[in-house]
């Protein structure tokens, strides 16, 4: 499998804010990938190094092969939903279908006609009279009609309704199945994710704390219930991601390969929103000086 | 991109063709009947007639419009500047279009090159059309005038008002991106533009190139009396015919430069301007001339005489065969910083910003 998108040790630095730190990632293609953090953990900083907007401070980033900012040629290949779908309020949206017809060589003028046919959008219409939701469709029409082999969306959702949010990702994946797309967005919700990614990045804190397939994610982490014990007895192979402690009682949110032998644990499956969620607590425990996980108690 | 380009720049342009075209037929429907007051009142050829300077003052006092036409020639470059340079970027930058435009299928330095054209030609064009219109319709007044260096007019006329325009235009585009911000961009594009327009009119433009330095003898065409303030009555310089010139300085020196002493003059001719009918001049050092007495144009001439030994007049000035050389070395300059702050935006959109 190729990969879209390759970062080594990149870093973005905003005067002596770190917006980004030490990123290294490789995304396969053919996948629909979730970016997810807190809000300010750098997801927008990441996706405006992936299109080329921002220039990284260190380390490396290659997009399709290439370094962005790039040719022409080169940024055909990428489309782009920017965070809070930016339209031209003045201009209509058939002016919008215009730009994009003529910004964009490989432009395909019958989707982009179909795309707003089917949404229902009055071409006349201003875009600074668009809904959200219909703002962010136009947006993403022109980042589809440009036949772009990756999609970048950062936060698309954000600004919807549950029910434009659902319409919008429905309409995302059949684009995608439809050509073959590889699409990385973000969104600071696991929920808005969890429907259509199966590729997962977890950035918090600056830093990527997980990245893999969603379901080898899934597999090998494991929710283990038993009896108190100290976090140092467990067995070297199984990661220790998140452990809390009642008087009597242990849980432990462990990344493993190997099957879980010891008979004293309840072994649950772990849903992707609390495994998200484990490993963003983790990296604000980072951030507060790792405080050591025993300390934690009821 | 010219299509993009254009379709933003739509607006602004019907509002400032819509303004030039109101400008023209108003120009145009004044400017015959002012040529034909010029031709038929006599100015033309009245020089050195008593009445003629009635007959120039009547003349002027017809066309107030001139003022308001010359304040618009003056403030359209900042206005262009302000309202089609400073939001160019800015506005992109503001509301984050840059995000969608910069990752169509063009190259930043493309788009950036296609807008600065487009609207940098859309703005000399305005302003050089409108210098046209006024430098036409101003035609017979300035041939009266004779002042074509004068404060206002070098400026609103002929082609230095296409560089001011092209370098404001510039300069707006150059503090949006920089600042990123709209309303703060127009301020500074508004400041920065009067700051470099006011340092080269007084600054730079009397030192393009070296003036003419002519010396006379004295006598009673190129010497008045008076006096500077409340000091005593002296001889004072008097403009030389040179019109269309434009005067530096005029000064009454002996061989080695050294200025007339008023002392010189007292002692030399005791009796100068005593009888001139009024006493001195109320003070402030305003030059008021006026028709003097025969007796006291004999006491002047003696003086003139006199003094006319040892001292001479020193002029220095721009002969009016400069005015097209300091034309064109004016709008270069203008254009030459046009070409700098270009350099800049580019430099600045390429590093990577955001």
């Amino acid at each position: 499998m190729t990969s879209v998108v390759k970062a080594v040790g990149l870093g973005k630095r905003y005067g002596r804010r770190w917006a980004l730190s030490d990123c290294t990632l490789d995304i396969p293609s053919g996948h629909v990938a979730g970016l997810v953090g807190p809000n300010g953990a750098g997801k927008t900083t990441l996706m405006q190094l992936v299109v080329g907007l921002l220039a990284p401070t260190t380390g490396a980033i290659e997009v399709l092969g290439t370094r962005p900012p790039a040719s022409p040629a080169e940024l055909a290949r990428v489309g782009f939903v920017a965070q809070e779908t930016p339209t031209y309020t003045a201009l209509s949206v058939a002016d919008h279908l215009r730009l994009g017809a003529h910004l964009n060589p490989t432009w395909d003028a019958a989707l982009a006609d179909r795309r707003i046919d089917r949404l229902g959008l009055d071409p006349r219409q201003r875009a600074g009279k668009l809904s959200g939701g219909q703002r962010a469709q136009l947006a993403l029409t022109l980042a589809i009609a440009k036949r772009p082999e990756l999609l970048i969306l950062d936060e698309p959702v954000a600004s919807l309704d549950p029910l434009a949010r659902r319409e919008f990702l429905q309409d995302l994946m059949e684009s995608v199945a439809e050509h073959g797309l590889t699409v990385v967005l973000s969104s600071h919700l696991v929920a808005d994710l969890e429907r259509v990614c199966d590729y997962l990045i977890v950035l918090a804190a600056a830093r990527v704390q997980l990245t893999g397939i969603v379901d080898d994610l899934l597999a090998s982490h494991h929710r283990l219930t038993g009896p108190r014990r100290d976090p140092r007895r467990l067995p070297s192979d199984e990661e220790i991601i998140q452990a809390s402690h009642t008087d009597r009682q242990s849980t432990f949110l462990v990344r493993t390969d190997a099957p879980i032998l010891d008979p004293a644990w309840t072994v649950e499956h772990v849903g992707l929103e609390d495994l998200v969620l484990a490993y963003m607590g983790q990296a604000t425990d980072t951030d507060r000086g790792r405080r050591p996980a025993l300390a934690v108690r009821r | 991109m010219i299509w993009l380009t254009w379709r933003q720049f739509r607006t602004p342009a019907i509002v400032a063709s819509g303004a030039l075209a109101v400008t023209a037929v108003v120009l145009g429907v004044t400017g015959p009947h002012l040529i034909h007051l010029y031709d038929t009142s006599g100015i033309a050829t009245c020089h050195g007639a008593p009445d003629c300077q009635q007959l120039i003052d009547a003349f002027q006092s017809h066309y107030q419009l001139l003022r308001l036409i010359g304040t618009a020639v003056v403030v359209a470059p900042g206005i262009i500047g302000m309202f089609w340079g400073a939001p160019l970027i800015a506005r992109e930058l503001e509301t984050g279009m840059h995000r969608l435009v910069w990752t169509q299928s063009v190259t930043r330095t493309r788009w950036l090159l296609v807008k600065l054209a487009v609207v940098g030609l859309a703005s000399m064009a305005a302003a050089g059309l409108f210098s046209l219109m006024v430098t036409w319709w101003s035609g017979p007044i300035d041939r009266v005038t004779m002042d074509r260096f004068g404060t206002g007019m070098f400026g609103e006329r002929g082609l230095v008002p296409v560089g001011y325009a092209a370098f404001a235009f510039a300069l707006g585009v150059a503090a949006g991106l920089l600042i990123r911000r709209t309303l703060p961009a127009m301020v500074t594009t508004l400041v920065g533009f009067l700051a470099v327009r006011m340092a080269v009119s007084f600054w730079v433009r009397p030192n393009l190139i070296a003036p003419v330095v002519r010396r006379y003898a004295l006598n009673l065409a190129t010497v008045g009396f008076g006096s500077v303030g409340s000091g005593a009555q002296t001889l004072l310089p008097n403009a030389p015919n040179l019109p269309n010139a434009w005067i530096y300085s005029m000064r009454i020196v002996d061989a080695a430069g050294h200025p007339l002493p008023a002392h010189l003059v007292t002692t030399a001719c005791p009796q100068i301007g005593m009888d001139a009918g009024q006493g001195p001049p109320p003070g402030g050092s305003t030059v008021i001339s006026k028709a003097v007495p025969a007796h006291a144009q004999r006491i002047l001439s003696d003086c003139i005489a006199k003094i006319g030994v040892t001292y001479h007049e020193v002029v220095t000035y721009q002969p009016a065969s400069r005015y097209w050389p300091l034309q064109w070395s004016e709008l270069a300059i203008f254009l030459g910083l046009t070409l700098a702050l270009s350099g800049l935006c580019f430099w600045w959109v390429r590093r990577g910003l955001s």
